[in-house]
């Protein structure tokens, strides 16, 4: 790694202010932060430590929903038992990332921050527009395997990472942000970018913000939910194409409906539109095709990336078909 | 902070900072340049070279440690960064010449053959012991997901863990 400047932030306000300097990042448990800094993708000449301010907790809101401190860690979060009774998606969801060792360090906070895996990002000598503004993108053209199939542009073909942010999504949660000028809240749907012109940047955050907490509506879907993840290994790799569904059954027929996919966009892709479609129609596999048919209207696919589409496809109708079933494997 | 922090400012002189772990029971104290990680202030400031760096990127697991009991990748974090808090490596599992139930079983089962992740193995069993979650051997085979052994040991690495979990089950208390 390169020399840096290290200071431990006291204070919210000390870490606003130091964060705010040009060159400056914040690191809370560091995993990914680390990585890129070691493979010479990063290179902040500060790191302000914020891992010891008091946002680790995990707490009941008064609309009956939950507010996960940015600071608790993935595992604490997966295994509280509000969040396993209440919030089964979103428990499986992280449970379904990283590794026990990553998840005990990488924080909630941490898992929106992090960043694509596209090995052209990775790899410093090769173009990177998302690394490199204006130096191209190694992707297209290149190998791209892992790469989108939705919202993607010229720009940029890289995916969103996170196993934990498409419940997230599909959950409607909100993002509580403190900046130089206050406190902000954020709706998860904009809280990460589609690439556009502009890829170096994978979030709506200004510089200086930290995210403090991620609120969860009360509704949980705890009844018919599910995440499902599909990737090379059975553990411990990133999702080629995940689902998290979720539905609100009443007597057979869906009330409403949540379904976002993980690993075919620059964000997690939640499609409202396929939820409008599910609302009012029999919790059927004919139901499910058709919604699977409007999220996958507009993909793409590049050169290597053509599975995923049909991918995609299969594990939303299975997805659907497992939350309707209230089955939680 | 904007997305890609890549500063042209030029870099800081190394500026040692002072660090107190207790690392295997013994407050240390260190004076190491701010970006040592933890898996280096052990190795090379500790001479504690138990724990392996293999990949040094958080995929292998050789590096795993326990800090405050819970099992972590000291590759990627920085020694600075765990300021106060108590690190135990594979040099801590024994008490004197009483090895650990887990390197016990870990022999008895044949779970290793050249034994460069045998250390991290060691620590993230111990760490799973302590999070409770492992009921069947899939359990054990997701949750130990997260370290890596080339010459392919895993068959002995889920029987040694499955029989100190078993022993612990019976025994009704930790040993």
């Amino acid at each position: 790694m390169r020399p840096f400047r290290y200071a431990r932030a006291a204070h919210l306000d000390d870490a606003i202010a130091a964060g705010s300097e040009s060159g400056t990042a914040f690191v809370a448990g560091g995993t990914n932060l680390f990585d890129l800094m070691k493979a010479d993708v990063l290179r902040p000449d500060t790191l302000v430590d914020v891992s010891r301010l008091p946002l680790d907790t995990i707490d009941d809101t008064p609309d009956g929903g939950l507010r996960l401190g940015a600071l608790a860690r993935n595992a604490d979060t997966a295994y509280d038992p509000r969040v396993q009774s209440r919030y089964p998606m979103l428990a499986r969801a992280i449970l379904a990332g990283a590794s026990p060792q990553l998840r005990n360090m990488a924080t909630n906070g941490g898992n929106l921050m992090q960043r694509t895996r596209c090995y052209y990002f990775y790899d410093t000598a090769t173009p990177c527009n998302k690394r490199a503004p204006g130096s191209g993108c190694g992707a297209i053209g290149g190998v791209n395997r892992i790469h989108a199939i939705l919202g993607a542009s010229p720009s940029c073909i890289a995916v969103h990472p996170s196993d934990l942010c498409v419940a997230l999504a599909a959950l409607a949660a909100t993002v509580r942000v403190t900046g130089p000028d206050g406190e902000r809240t954020v709706p998860f749907a904009a809280f990460h970018r589609l690439p556009g012109d502009t890829p170096e940047r994978d979030t709506t955050l200004e510089p200086g913000e930290l995210i403090t907490a991620i609120d969860l509506p009360p509704q949980g879907f705890a009844a018919h939910s599910t995440y499902l993840k599909v990737r090379d290994r059975a553990s411990y790799a990133f999702a080629l194409v995940s689902v998290a569904a979720a539905l609100d059954i009443d007597g057979g027929t869906i009330r409403e409906a949540r379904l976002a996919l993980g690993g075919v966009a620059h964000k997690p892709w939640r499609d409202s539109g396929a939820e409008a479609a599910l609302a009012g129609k029999p919790a059927t596999p004919a139901t499910f095709a058709e919604a699977a048919g409007i999220v996958l209207r507009d993909a793409r696919a590049h050169d290597h990336n053509a599975f995923k589409i049909g991918l995609a496809r299969r594990a939303i109708v299975r997805a659907l078909t497992e939350a309707a079933g209230g089955k939680h494997p | 902070m904007p997305d890609s922090p890549r500063s042209t400012r030029p870099a800081p002189p190394p500026e040692p900072v002072a660090v107190t772990l207790t690392v295997n029971g013994a407050e240390r104290t260190l004076k190491i340049a701010p970006w040592t990680s933890l898996l280096d202030a052990l190795r090379l400031h500790l001479d504690l070279t138990g724990t392996k760096k293999g990949c040094d990127h958080g995929q292998c697991g050789a590096c795993t440690v326990l800090v405050d009991g819970r099992r972590i990748n000291a590759c990627l974090t920085l020694a600075v960064m765990q300021e106060g808090r108590s690190v135990t490596t594979v040099e801590g599992l024994a008490r004197g010449d009483a090895l650990h139930p887990l390197q016990e079983a870990f022999i008895a089962c044949d779970a290793l053959q050249c034994g460069y992740c045998t250390p991290g193995q060691l620590c993230s069993a111990a760490g799973l012991l302590a999070e409770g979650k492992a009921r069947s051997d899939d359990d054990i085979r997701e949750l130990m997901s997260g370290n890596i052994c080339r010459c392919g040991a895993y068959p002995g690495i889920v029987a040694a863990i499955r029989s100190v979990m078993n022993r612990r089950a019976t025994d009704g208390d930790a040993p």
